[in-house]
């Protein structure tokens, strides 16, 4: 039988790996104020327009419009189908109708409007601090649930904190994905972003539980198999259904959803996807090994070379 | 025994079906009968038909209380002010105490609407005696409305004219408090017309009580100027010509047929009690949303069919019936999609995506664990009971997990910031119940049918052991 448990070191390794470089963008981007936050939650405007006219148009010239207009902070990006992504200070109706027949009559030509918002500052702080609420109230209840759902096993609440590890190394995960992506690839953790984050939450608990309840099965059947062996046990049986179901069946609809289903929701899919193969990754991984980890109180040996510890 | 009820849960999944397909049948005839008065459609969201939502907000200071009333009555005027454009299936919705939430599909200018419906409209007729400004300047009144008293950032209106207590001068022309002989409150009616040199212009109506102040003062006060003002705004000055009994007039001014119309739109309703400020917009432009809508109803069947063939491929049998199973499933969805109704946006059919890719996993844990127990010997009925048993508190449970998930989304997505996340929350939700309903309860009879219809001698080719 496969010994994923009993390597489990090298697996926390390897999540070491994936998550720092990605968390070391992110806290660098805090610092230096360059995160990709976008307007749902710092609030201003995000426009994106395609002109159609004669001349050729720059950037520049839609920079310029928007400065005659006393408006600040404009930041304006050409995409690769041709539209212009223009962000700016919050606008009001009526400066959102002057801006265009401005850049109209500047280009000498039409604006289609594909997208064209803005959000006020109040709002913007509702919701990032209903934002930051969601986090900590989803981590709160679903470790809850995990603690009274395995209320029979043993230490049950250990089951509970090790599926909230397992949780924030999916959390890390994220961050770090998205980190990359705003840093090198110009995405913005919008609204949608963070539902991924949220759901990658639930995602991945559901997947936590379904092997700590394999677990909690067999330490009913096998009673005197050593706890290490037992928790290996239940992880190889539940390996081939882990692997079809998160694998197979969720993943393969957000493939789709990236590789065809637009624009609008394509970051979003990856991040979902990066974040659910953390989720099934999480739960083999890193919540069943820490919980035997935990069970043989192996941070007594960790400092300590091994004759020194009693077995 | 099993059989019996295997018919009986039949038989239900049967009239669910054909419920579900009537539902999702397109150009439906909908539900009217007993006092049931219902549409059935898909109802898709601003992002994929395009549109515009928008947020308001009383424009008061924070810790102003803002009346109840009033912020319903504000609502009703724009609702109605929306419908006068000729928006079919606007939404607007109070949002809070002092918020309403404007949902406007399919508009082609959508922020020369915003201003028109937001715009406060206050309508006053000013008695200019012989003296008249120009137009377009700004006069102060002696009309108080109830909001200004309450609150100090509406447009500043004096107190009724005192004598200047001041020896000097008599105050500039400016500053002066003009009297208001009556508002637009009294207006039964507004439309746009043309004058006589074919300008656009606005004829109104007034009810009784204005018909008859009206007529007094025209009465009493021929040849001189009673201005019209908009906001405090001087919109025309006309000179009385003539007693005005009928209770009908026409506002003349610098109009276009769009200024006019908006002008029309405001007047029809009446002023707004608050004044009200856009706080959020978000506007989707038609090609986008369309664009969207093809995109991603076509990543979902391409994701559909990969995964179909996938377990019909690895599992075999069981895996076409998964495959029926997953049929009923999409009916279902969509026919409560249609009938709640939940209006489908681009993050809800993500929702619908992940919820789809959830259901294919219950049917896979069913599968693992009947597989587990034929290779420890069971039989076929044994093991399919006993793989059940097993599977259900898995799928109970780790279902729980995300659905409390979706409450929280749910919660977040209230906040009007954020209401892509809603729809995400919802289909999600109702995507996760319907699989558990069809993982309970139609898997598991389909299975059962299966057996006892195909009784295979061999066992491990068609269910891929």
């Amino acid at each position: 039988m496969l010994n994923i448990i009993g390597k489990r070191y090298i697996f926390f390794v390897i999540s070491f790996f994936l998550i720092v470089p990605g968390l070391v963008v992110f806290i660098v981007d805090v610092a230096t104020n360059k995160l990709p936050l976008s307007i749902d939650f710092t609030g201003g405007s995000f426009a994106e327009f395609r002109i159609k006219s004669d001349r050729q148009i720059l950037p520049a010239d839609l920079i310029n419009v928007y400065n005659s207009l006393n408006i600040s902070d404009v930041q304006v990006q050409t995409t690769n189908q041709g539209t212009f992504v223009i962000r700016s200070s919050y606008l009001d109706e009526q400066v959102r109708l002057n801006v265009i027949s401005a850049i109209e009559k500047e280009t000498s030509g039409t604006v289609e409007v594909l997208r064209f918002d803005s959000v006020g500052p109040t709002i913007g702080k509702e919701v990032t601090s209903r934002a930051t609420s969601a986090v900590l109230v989803s981590t709160i209840i679903v470790a809850t649930f995990i603690g009274f759902a395995f209320r029979g096993v043993a230490n049950a609440f250990r089951y509970g904190i090790c599926a909230v590890i397992a949780l924030i190394h999916d959390i890390g995960i994220v961050l770090s994905v998205t980190a990359i992506g705003g840093h090198f690839f110009g995405w913005q953790f919008d609204a949608l972003i963070f539902t991924a984050l949220l759901t990658v939450i639930g995602f991945s608990m559901q997947d936590t539980i379904v092997v700590f309840d394999r677990i909690r099965e067999n330490s009913n059947i096998f009673r005197r198999l050593d706890f290490e062996s037992l928790v290996n046990h239940s992880v190889v049986q539940t390996l081939q259904r882990s692997i079809n179901t998160q694998l197979m069946t969720v993943e393969f609809m957000l493939l789709a959803l990236a590789l065809f289903g637009g624009v609008t929701l394509r970051n979003f899919a990856i991040v979902m996807l990066a974040g659910l193969i953390s989720g099934t990754y999480s739960s083999i991984f890193v919540a069943s090994a820490v919980l035997v980890v935990w069970e043989k109180k192996e941070w007594r040996t960790w400092f300590r070379r091994s004759s020194e510890v009693s077995a | 025994m099993s059989g019996r009820r295997n018919q009986w849960f039949l038989i239900f999944i049967i009239v669910i079906a054909v419920v579900s397909i009537w539902l999702d049948l397109p150009d439906n005839p909908g539900l009217h009968f007993i006092g049931i008065d219902k549409e059935i459609k898909t109802y898709l969201g601003l992002d994929l038909v395009g549109g515009t939502q928008a947020l308001l907000e009383a424009d008061v200071p924070e810790s102003t209380k803002v009346d109840d009333v009033q912020m319903s009555t504000a609502r009703q005027i724009i609702e109605n002010r929306v419908n006068s454009l000729g928006v079919t299936e606007a939404v607007v919705q109070l949002a809070g105490d002092r918020r309403i939430l404007v949902e406007i599909p399919g508009i082609k200018d959508p922020d020369q609407a915003l201003s028109t419906i937001k715009g406060t409209a206050l309508l006053e007729f000013i008695d200019m005696g012989s003296t008249p400004l120009r137009e377009g300047s700004t006069v102060k009144s002696d009309y108080i409305t109830k909001s200004a008293i309450a609150a100090p950032t509406s447009p500043p209106v004096n107190q009724a004219p005192s004598p200047t207590p001041s020896a000097s001068a008599t105050p500039a022309l400016e500053d002066k408090v003009w009297h208001t002989v009556m508002t637009g409150a009294d207006l039964k009616n507004a439309q746009v017309t043309t004058d006589q040199l074919g300008k656009m212009a606005i004829s109104f109506e007034l009810n009784a009580d204005g018909a008859n102040v009206f007529q007094e003062y025209t009465t009493k006060n021929v040849g001189k100027f009673l201005a019209i003002s908009l906001d405090k705004k001087l919109i025309s000055v006309p000179r009385v010509e003539s007693p005005i009994t009928e209770g009908k007039g026409i506002i003349t001014g610098d109009f276009n047929v769009e200024t006019a119309n908006a002008l029309a739109v405001q007047l029809r309703y009446g002023a707004l009690p608050i004044p009200l400020k856009v706080i959020e917009t978000r506007t989707v432009g038609p090609t986008l949303g369309q664009d969207s809508l093809q995109k991603s109803l076509t990543a979902g069947v391409i994701g559909l069919i990969i995964c179909a063939l996938f377990m019909a491929l690895y599992y075999r049998l069981p895996g076409l019936v998964a495959d029926v199973v997953m049929l009923f499933y999409a009916l279902i969805s969509f026919a409560l999609f249609r009938s709640i109704p939940v209006t489908l946006t681009l993050s809800g059919i993500a929702g619908l995506m992940l919820s789809t890719g959830t259901a294919f996993d219950a049917n896979i844990l069913i599968f693992e664990r009947f597989k587990e127990e034929l290779r420890s010997g069971k039989n076929m009925r044994q093991a399919l009971e006993l793989g059940w048993r097993r599977a259900w508190p898995s799928i109970r449970d780790s279902n729980a997990a995300t659905l409390i998930t979706c409450a929280i989304l749910f919660w977040f997505g209230s906040t009007f910031g954020a209401t892509i996340v809603k729809g995400f929350a919802v289909t999600l939700f109702l995507g996760l119940v319907v699989s558990l309903f069809t993982a309970v309860l139609v898997t598991r009879t389909f299975l059962d049918i299966v057996l006892t219809v195909f009784k295979p001698s061999d066992q491990n080719k068609w269910f891929g052991l």
